[in-house]
């Protein structure tokens, strides 16, 4: 079996991991920021600013992963970008706004006069928060298989209130990394007051996905798939447990292992996600359309992949680098 | 309304709200980085109060550029899944590296643009810089590559009805991208110059006299100045290019009905769809001839050759490209009377800012936007020029449409809409807010207001 060897085997292959990579890392950064703001009406005025400090130098990137893997559908598999984004016309146009809204937030917080400043908190938190809920609905409605029916769209709802507080959850894990004293501890009281979100999202999701179709309830619970997949389920129960060990009894002496949190949470957004593209692989639209039906022309597609070799490992490292200049607690910022 | 006019006013807004930050940050990445490169030669601070004031203005323009681009993406799968469908195989491409090279080059770099300067080393804070100014420029490149493509479309072959690329180099140095490119870049130029000039005067005549104030507005004057005559022999080839490939198009912005020779330059009428001609016309004898020709007697091919044998028209609706070539050309004429009047006026005894009279402030203050209404214009004039088709030849606009219930469109479009309205307005007033902020003498170096604790332990060091 040489499958592997064809252009319309490997490339599609090769984009969909791509995509799958980007919106994982989406997820995962600009969840961390929308979750922030999702949290905004917990804070008083001065915690607002240091936690908008905590992600302001991130978020424009953050929010570019989002742009390369709708791109990635875009370009790659134009026909399922077609068909995914028509059906949740509704959704994503609610996205686009609350998008808007906390992107340009973000900024004039900062420059309108100060009697405007509690306005566009408010932009912020709801712009967060109407993308949190229809990024969560989107997702729901992704695994019902994209077909409006009352059902569906209740799981929907369902699902857009376990991201949101699931973002509300890494957000507040980003900010006991980047913060101390009293917003540090507020910040872990947050977090284990949405850790049930992430629970109750992953268990519903994981519980719907297979009930949904046959082929992936057999993906999951035939043998011996079932044994080589058990780690991925322990082992999420095993990092929630530790997780919640670890939130009562933070902020830990000096600071140390501010950033655990965080990664637990990454991992397990990891693995529930890699548990998703198992799931799904090799449908790009559920159930109708493959990664290899809908794929662009293989030298299109060849096109894209020699700049995506030069450029993805140059956004890897100067990501890293921005990480890195930025580092430690958050401070005011300042355009200087 | 049904859904195809619906969708494409939707697309219209969406695009024409985003267009207007990239032509604002394409430029401005350049003149912060001319400011920049100033201050770390000369070592004057007047050239850093430059900077930092409209480094502020830009983080602004690029968070609005960020978020209605993101909107952009989406459009073309929520209303137009056709396009993608149908010459994906080439748009894709495009669209990839417009989104890889530039946008992260961008949105990562920002960040130490903006608050790396005391924080990383002053090379690499103008490196940063520069590459945010280069990748801003090259987002510019990859997304008006395949805009012209879509005007003048080759090095392409049609296989069961999908667009398959034979020869990328034919399709990224397509006829009408040298021209189109550099038409937009100056029309980015153009109106960061007149932004400045217009929001420095201000700044001035409400007595923040400051030098950034001072370096500013006469850099920006004097850019203006430079530039406007190259943009309008820009144009003009523009103009010759698109008279060869899409003849429609110019027909409909000279408002010329019939194929004829010694054709007039009409300045004014009210083209009149349902009877094919135009009502109160007047025009220069022999003029479009001329310009479009470069003779006087010229053949210039009317609006009556692009209907078929079975009546259907296969050019724009004439109004909206007529009128709005003429505002962009109208707006061009009086940014170089008013760009050269404020150059000589400075020049003149070497008398620098202090050489502009008030009421010519005042001008250069209602004068901020002007880039902004032209850059549209022009805009409008080449995008339903090409009307009735998508790419010119291949697709017409109709067959990619989603098939979106039409109410749909319409509440998604009022939301945009309103949306947009209030954020434009609030833009506006931010930029005078700061200018009027930074005219007292106030700080505003902070993008988060600092705490009670950070404001004591400033007030020692200053």
């Amino acid at each position: 079996m040489n499958t592997f060897g064809d252009p319309n085997i490997w490339l599609p292959f090769v984009f969909a991991g791509l995509m799958g990579v980007s919106i994982l890392i989406y997820v995962v950064l600009d969840g961390f920021d929308l979750g922030v703001g999702v949290l905004f009406p917990f804070a008083d005025d001065d915690e607002k600013d240091r936690m908008i400090a905590s992600i302001g130098p991130f978020w424009d990137a953050n929010e570019t992963w989002l742009v390369l893997a709708v791109g990635l559908l875009l370009v790659a598999f134009p026909a399922a970008h077609g068909d995914i984004l028509t059906a949740l016309y509704l959704p994503v146009a609610i996205m686009l706004i609350g998008l808007i809204l906390r992107g340009v937030a973000f900024e004039f917080r900062a420059k309108a006069p100060a009697p405007h400043k509690d306005l566009w908190n408010n932009a912020f938190f709801a712009g967060s928060l109407m993308t949190s809920l229809s990024q969560g609905f989107m997702l729901g409605m992704y695994i019902m298989g994209l077909e409006w029916t009352w059902a569906h769209a209740a799981f929907g709802m369902l699902t857009a209130v376990f991201l949101t507080v699931g973002y509300s959850f890494i957000g507040a894990t980003w900010v006991i990394h980047k913060t101390d004293e009293h917003l540090q501890r507020k910040a872990v009281d947050w977090a284990k007051g949405g850790i049930w979100g992430l629970v109750l999202g992953i268990g519903a999701i994981s519980l719907a996905t297979p009930f949904v179709s046959e082929r992936i309830f057999d993906k999951w619970f035939s043998y011996p798939s079932f044994v080589y997949l058990s780690p991925l389920p322990i082992l999420s129960g095993v990092l929630v447990v530790w997780l919640w060990w670890m939130l009562r009894r933070m902020p830990f002496h000096g600071d140390r292992w501010s950033w655990l949190p965080f990664f637990a949470a990454t991992s397990l957004w990891v693995m529930a996600f890699g548990g998703m593209a198992y799931s799904f692989y090799p449908y790009v639209v559920p159930e109708q359309l493959t990664i290899y039906e809908a794929a662009s022309a293989p030298e299109s597609l060849f096109i894209i992949l020699i700049g995506t070799c030069i450029v993805l490992p140059t956004i890897m490292g100067y990501t890293i680098l921005a990480y890195t200049i930025f580092r430690g607690k958050a401070t005011e910022l300042r355009y200087d | 309304m049904e859904t195809l006019l619906l969708s494409r006013i939707q697309f219209a807004a969406n695009i024409s709200f985003h267009i207007l930050f990239p032509t604002i940050t394409i430029a401005l990445g350049w003149v912060l980085l001319f400011f920049k490169l100033r201050y770390n030669r000369t070592g004057e601070e007047r050239w850093m109060e430059a900077y930092r004031f409209w480094v502020k203005i830009f983080a602004l323009s690029f968070a609005m550029g960020v978020v209605s681009g993101i909107t952009m993406s989406f459009q073309f799968g929520t209303n137009w899944p056709g396009f993608m469908e149908k010459v994906g195989n080439i748009a894709g491409p495009l669209l990839a590296y417009e989104i890889m090279t530039a946008f992260f080059l961008e949105a990562v770099f920002l960040g130490i643009m903006l608050f790396g300067f005391s924080r990383v080393p002053n090379w690499l804070h103008t490196t940063a810089t520069f590459l945010v100014a280069f990748g801003t420029m090259m987002s510019a490149f990859w997304i008006i590559v395949l805009n012209s493509w879509m005007h003048t479309p080759q090095g392409y072959e049609m296989i069961d009805g999908v667009a398959h690329a034979t020869d990328w180099s034919a399709i990224i140095f397509n006829p009408s991208m040298p021209y189109r490119f550099a038409h937009m870049v100056l029309a980015s130029f153009l109106t960061v110059s007149f932004l400045i000039a217009g929001v420095s005067a201000f700044r001035w005549l409400i007595g923040g006299r400051t030098e950034g104030v001072r370096v500013a507005l006469k850099t920006a004057v004097f850019a203006a100045a430079l530039l406007i005559p190259v943009q309008i022999l820009v144009g003009d080839f523009h103009g010759l290019n698109t008279k060869e490939y899409q003849p429609a198009k110019v027909a409909a912005m000279e408002g010329n009905w019939e194929t004829d020779t010694g054709v007039p330059l009409i300045l004014f009428a009210i083209p009149d769809e349902e009877a094919r001609e135009n009502r109160f016309e007047i025009g220069i004898p022999k003029l479009a001839s001329f310009i479009l020709t470069h003779d006087w007697n010229g053949e210039v091919k009317g609006l009556n050759d692009f209907v078929t044998e079975d009546g259907e028209v296969l050019h724009p609706r004439v109004s909206p490209v007529f009128w709005s070539f003429r505002v962009m050309v109208g707006t061009g004429l009086l940014m170089l009377l008013v760009s050269w009047t404020a150059s000589v006026m400075m020049l003149r005894k070497r008398r620098g800012v202090e050489g502009l009279p008030k009421p010519l402030m005042y001008v250069l203050v209602g004068m901020s936007f002007s880039g902004w209404l032209a850059t549209l214009a022009g805009w409008y004039t080449t995008e339903i020029g090409r009307q009735p088709w998508l790419v010119q030849g291949v697709m017409t606009t109709k067959e990619a449409v989603a098939d979106v219930p039409a109410p749909m469109v319409l509440s998604t479009l009022i939301a945009y809409l309103v949306v947009y309205a209030l954020l434009l307005a609030a833009y506006i007033y931010v930029i005078f807010y700061l200018a009027r902020k930074m005219s007292r003498g106030e700080e505003i170096g902070t993008r988060v207001a600092p705490s009670p604790a950070a404001q004591s332990r400033a007030v020692p060091a200053e």
